[in-house]
This record gives structure tokens, C-alpha cells and sequence, in this order.
């Protein structure tokens, strides 16, 4: 089960129409994502890792080409069944955390268990583990408002982790972070990669995380121009 | 369950913007109510002082006697047929003879309709005990909108011509024992009421009525030759098509406090979806389906008029029932509106009244917010994360 095929594409595309001109951005990709990577797609804005990465989360539909997440087509997904997808195997990180600004971080953390119908005493239990995993067990009743940048993205790590899901993607983690707070979350999600196995799928340019990757895929105007793996990444090691 | 408490849990967390726009939602449900309530006041005021002072439990009509038809009231008049008798000395209905004259205030003259009263009868509110003089002058009763316009007092004495069964013009002095105040015009304008068997006498019509009014517990008799029982459903129904006119002018205020409250709905619901679109898109990404948002914002629209509701009543029911006990004062010459008004207009606060407005409002409420939610429908998740709408 350790090296099943988590993610396949094959030949897939996007293609966004730019007035009279076309981009295609990702480019007849085609990669296989295995259960517990910690993967990385990497390269220059407008390259398709977000995009990627939405198809892979099924929050986006491919111009052409197939996504299978998990065993399921992504293109054949009903409305629902591409929810029921999302609420059960995939957890999201974005860039800006987006929290859900009502709430405390233990209902932030709470949200996908409830939308889970967990009951209430496991769902308790779930929260506070996940709240302990990203060290804010302290900070269960703050609003986001109140918390800093570092911490309002590690809350956003705890709701895509409570669940425990197969897959976590993550766009751009670390782009509204400081240096220290960018090695603290990437030191967590390396911990929680190897704890409990989720595999991480991230997009980035950011070299800081670039440097816990132990998968990283180059893409260059929508193609992958390199794959690269490293056992022991430079930074995950220190 | 789960939209149920989410919505609660957002809106309630949502602070001073549920609250200022609860707010204005309970100010529409307490207005809607209020106007209401004075409404189904006139309109059950209206129909209670008529009742008591002119219809009874109904009204046995003489053949010929139409009450807008002045030419039938020469002939409008019979015999007291036994079955009416016999509830009249059981004191279940009170006979009532009019006849066409005409008064002479300060030699002026007017067409008036004199009508003859038992002073002891107990159905109607005419004070005709008043009547029960113990003198030889002939008492006469009017009402405080004849005495104005005929410019008459209690005390005065004034002429009072008619014909009597024969065709035969007589006359007499009628001294005015009373003037009464009443909200009943029916009972006041253009009327003189004297004691009935002085009537009976001056009009040689013995043992004659023109109608006979039954009180409200008495039971219709079956059939009665010569006369035709009249129902309150009939007698009241030029009143109620009146005060329903009314009540349709009423409706526009509805109609528009209304309005305005689901355009305030309306307008919190848009900005929220605006403002939310981020957070629609983080839901959908969390595994929320677009129905599933669309349930929330439609919850939380109609969440705002529960708590409107409950807000409302806090205050609406204090004040409901304190203008309901003490009613209001009407300014002057409300008494020529054309109905039955008396001087304080004492609104009425049904509960079918109140749970049914605040019903309507909460459905009217839930159809709005659902409205603009319409948009989440054809949102893309990831159009939705990056801020867009449709």
C-alpha cells in the first residue's frame, strides 16, 4: 500500500482563453503522486502549479486529459461527489490560510469533522490532537484576527489535517510567512508527513520549501521540465 | 441539523451586523403588527358599537320597510305579529316603530325620522330610559351630531309634524330630555327617539312596529307572516365592505414596511455573498456541497428573522398591550370618517394576528434570502477562492 498510486495524470491540460490567444498552463502533464510523498510543484507564476493543484483537488476540471484522485476520475465527478471528495481524503492549505473569520480556531479546526458528521466527543478529541500537532492547543477559543500570521497558517495545517485525509495540498504555504515561521510550519508538516503518512503535495517558489521537498516537479510554461527526488531533503534534515 | 447550527453559529458570531440588521427587521414585524392591530380595532370596534347600538342579534323587518328607501317608510309598518310579542314580554327582543317627520329647530325645518322606543328595553344602547319622564310633555332623545346641526340643547322644546295612518298632518311640542354622545351615527343623525306607545298613539298605530330587534342569545324563529328576519352577516354587510376598503389603504402601509424590510434582507444577503465569496469558496473547498452553502446563507437570512421576531416581541409585546388597554385618543371630527368611530380607538393584537404576520414575514424573509444565493449555484469553487463572482 505504501507505494500505491495516490494521484495519476495523463496529457493533462487547462487551457485559458486570453482574448484572441490561448495559454495552456499545465501542458499535457502527466505524473503519478504515490501514498506518503512529500511532493512539490515548483516553478514561476503562470506555470499551472495552482492550477494543478485545484484539478488534483477537484476544486477545477481539466480542458483535456485525465486527473484519478484516489482511484476516481476527477473530470467524471458530480458537483457532490467532487465535495464528498474533498470532505473526506483532502485537506487544503492556501496562501492566505483562509480561516473562516467568525470563528475560533477549535470551530476552524472543528469545520471539516462536523461537515464529516463526527460525533461530538471524537470530534473533540480530533480537534485537540490536531491543535497539539501544530502546538495551539493554547490558543482553542482566539478568533484569527487575533493571531499572528505563523499561527493563523498553522490552525489552517490543523483543519487539513484533523481529518486525517490521504492527501493535503498546499498552495503557496508559505508566502505570507516570515523565514522562522516558514521553517516552523514546514518542520510541522514534514513531522505530520512522516507521523501519520499523509502525503503533501505543495506549490510553491519559495526556496524555503523548496528545501523540505523530497519530490520536486519543475514546471516551465505548463510543462514538467524536471523531476527530482531526494531522500534527504536539505532543510527537512537539520 | 448541521446548516441549522452553522448558520446560528455565524450569525451569532457575526456581532453588530446581525445585530443592527435584526434590528430594523423587528422595527418592520412590531410596525407590520401594530398597524395591523389598529386596523382589526377600528374594524372590531366598528362593528361592536353597531351591534350594540342598532343591529342586536338581528333584526325582524315589517315587508315593506327598506332602511334606504324613505318613500317605503309611510307603509312600513304592522301589527306586532304573537311569536315577536312573546319575545318582546320576554324581553329577548325590543320593538322599534319609525315613522317619516318632519322637526322645526329655530323655524328651520328638517326631515327627520321619528322613532318610537320601549324606555325600559334593554337590547339596544340608545338611552332610552332616559325617555321615562313621569311628565305629560312629550320626550324626545337625540343624538350629539342632530343637536349640533339642528343647533338644539337639552331643555329645548321643538316642533315635530308627521302623518298619521290616515294621511292626516299632526303635530306636537317635543321636549328634549337628553342629548347623547354616541359613535353610532345610525342612531344620531336626522332622529328624534320618543317613547313607542306615545308614537303608537300619535300615529294611531296600536301595537305597531316597523322592526323588531332581538337580542343576541334569541333564536331565529322559524318563520314569521309579514316579516323578514335579517341576520348580523346581512346587516353588517355594507359595514364590512367599508372598513375592507379601509383596510386596503391599510395594506399599502403593509405592503411597504414590508418592502422595506426584505429589501434590507435583500441587501445584507448580496453583501454578504460579495463579501463572503472567499469564504463560500473555502467552504466548497472544505467538502461543502453549493447546495450546502446555499442552505447556510438562505438559513442565516431566515435566521435574522427569527431573532427579529424574538427581539420584537420583547419590546412589540409590552407596547401592544399598553395601546391596546389604553387605546387612542382621536383628534376631533374622526367622527365624520364615514364609520363608526368612537373617541379613543382601542387597537386589537389577535394572536392569530401576530403568529400569522410573524409567519408571513419569516417565510416572505427565507424566499428573500434564498433569492441572491441563487448566484452560489453557478459559482466555481475556484473562482470563488480567488474572490470572483459570476
Amino acid at each position: 500500500m505504501q507505494n500505491s498510486a495516490l494521484i495519476k495524470t495523463e496529457n493533462l491540460e487547462k487551457t485559458y482563453s486570453l482574448g484572441l490567444t490561448s495559454l495552456k498552463a499545465p501542458d499535457d502533464v502527466t505524473l503519478t503522486v504515490t501514498r506518503g510523498e512529500f511532493l512539490g510543484l515548483v516553478g514561476p507564476s503562470g506555470s499551472g502549479k495552482t492550477t494543478l493543484l485545484n484539478i488534483i483537488g477537484s476544486l477545477d476540471a481539466p480542458t483535456s486529459g485525465t486527473a484519478e484522485v484516489l482511484g476516481r476520475r476527477i473530470d467524471s465527478l458530480s458537483q457532490k461527489e467532487a465535495a464528498g471528495l474533498r470532505n473526506g481524503h483532502i485537506g487544503f492549505i492556501f496562501q492566505t490560510f483562509n480561516l473562516l473569520p467568525v470563528y475560533t480556531v477549535y470551530e476552524n479546526v472543528e469545520f471539516p469533522l462536523l461537515l464529516q458528521g463526527v460525533e461530538s466527543s471524537r470530534r473533540r478529541q480530533l480537534v485537540e490532537e490536531a491543535l497539539e500537532w501544530v502546538g495551539l492547543a493554547d490558543r482553542a477559543d482566539s478568533r484569527p484576527v487575533q493571531l499572528s500570521g505563523g499561527q493563523g497558517q498553522r490552525v489552517a495545517i490543523a483543519r487539513a489535517i484533523v481529518k486525517k485525509p490521504e492527501i493535503v495540498l498546499a498552495d503557496e504555504p508559505t508566502a505570507n510567512l516570515d523565514a522562522a515561521n516558514s521553517h516552523h510550519i514546514m518542520r510541522t508538516m514534514v513531522q505530520l508527513n512522516e507521523e501519520l503518512g499523509t502525503t503533501f503535495v505543495f506549490a510553491t517558489h519559495d526556496e524555503k520549501v523548496i528545501g523540505y521537498l523530497k519530490r520536486k516537479i519543475t514546471l516551465i510554461d505548463g510543462r514538467i521540465s524536471k523531476d527530482e527526488r531526494s531522500d534527504q531533503p536539505p532543510l527537512a534534515v537539520r | 441539523m448541521l446548516t441549522l447550527k452553522l448558520a446560528a453559529r455565524n450569525i451569532l458570531s457575526a456581532g453588530l451586523r446581525t445585530w443592527l440588521n435584526v434590528a430594523a427587521l423587528s422595527f418592520a414585524f412590531v410596525s407590520i403588527i401594530f398597524l395591523q392591530g389598529l386596523y382589526e380595532g377600528l374594524n372590531d370596534q366598528v362593528e361592536r358599537s353597531t351591534v350594540d347600538a342598532l343591529f342586536g342579534g338581528g333584526q325582524y323587518w315589517q315587508n315593506a320597510y327598506g332602511p334606504f328607501d324613505p318613500l317605503s317608510l309611510e307603509d312600513a309598518h304592522a301589527p306586532i305579529p304573537p311569536p315577536l310579542r312573546k319575545l318582546v314580554s320576554d324581553t329577548s327582543a325590543t320593538s322599534i316603530l319609525i315613522r317619516p317627520a318632519t322637526f322645526y329647530p329655530h323655524g328651520r325645518f328638517r326631515s327627520i325620522l321619528l322613532k318610537g322606543i320601549d324606555p325600559g328595553q334593554t337590547i339596544l344602547s340608545v338611552p332610552s330610559h332616559l325617555l321615562r319622564t313621569g311628565h305629560d310633555e312629550l320626550p324626545g332623545l337625540i343624538g350629539a351630531r342632530m343637536a349640533k346641526g339642528a343647533g338644539l340643547k337639552k331643555g329645548d322644546v321643538v316642533t315635530v309634524r308627521w302623518r298619521d295612518t290616515h294621511g292626516t298632518y299632526d303635530a306636537r311640542d317635543v321636549s328634549i330630555v337628553e342629548v347623547f354622545r354616541t359613535s353610532v351615527q345610525d342612531i344620531d343623525n336626522e332622529q328624534v327617539w320618543i317613547p313607542l306607545d306615545r308614537l303608537q298613539e300619535l300615529t294611531h298605530l296600536p301595537d305597531q312596529a316597523t322592526i323588531v330587534v332581538v337580542n343576541r342569545s334569541a333564536v331565529p324563529l322559524n318563520e314569521v307572516p309579514g316579516w323578514e328576519f335579517k341576520d348580523l352577516g346581512f346587516l353588517l354587510r355594507d359595514l364590512h365592505s367599508l372598513v375592507r376598503m379601509k383596510s386596503v389603504q391599510g395594506s399599502i402601509m403593509y405592503l411597504f414596511l414590508l418592502f422595506l424590510a426584505m429589501l434590507a434582507i435583500f441587501d445584507t444577503q448580496i453583501l454578504s455573498i460579495w463579501r463572503r465569496r472567499k469564504e463560500i469558496g473555502t467552504l466548497m473547498a472544505l467538502g461543502m456541497t453549493r447546495g450546502g452553502v446555499i442552505e447556510l446563507f438562505t438559513m442565516e437570512g431566515a435566521f435574522h428573522s427569527v431573532l427579529a421576531a424574538i427581539l420584537g416581541s420583547c419590546y412589540g409585546i409590552p407596547l401592544f398591550a399598553y395601546a391596546a388597554s389604553l387605546g387612542f385618543e382621536l383628534p376631533a371630527g374622526t367622527d365624520n370618517f364615514g364609520v363608526t368611530i368612537g373617541q379613543r380607538l382601542f387597537p386589537v393584537y389577535s394572536p392569530a394576528l401576530i403568529i400569522g404576520t410573524t409567519l408571513l414575514v419569516c417565510v416572505v424573509t427565507t424566499i428573500v434570502s434564498f433569492l441572491p444565493t441563487r448566484t452560489i449555484a453557478k459559482l466555481k469553487p475556484v473562482d470563488a477562492l480567488r474572490g470572483k463572482l459570476v
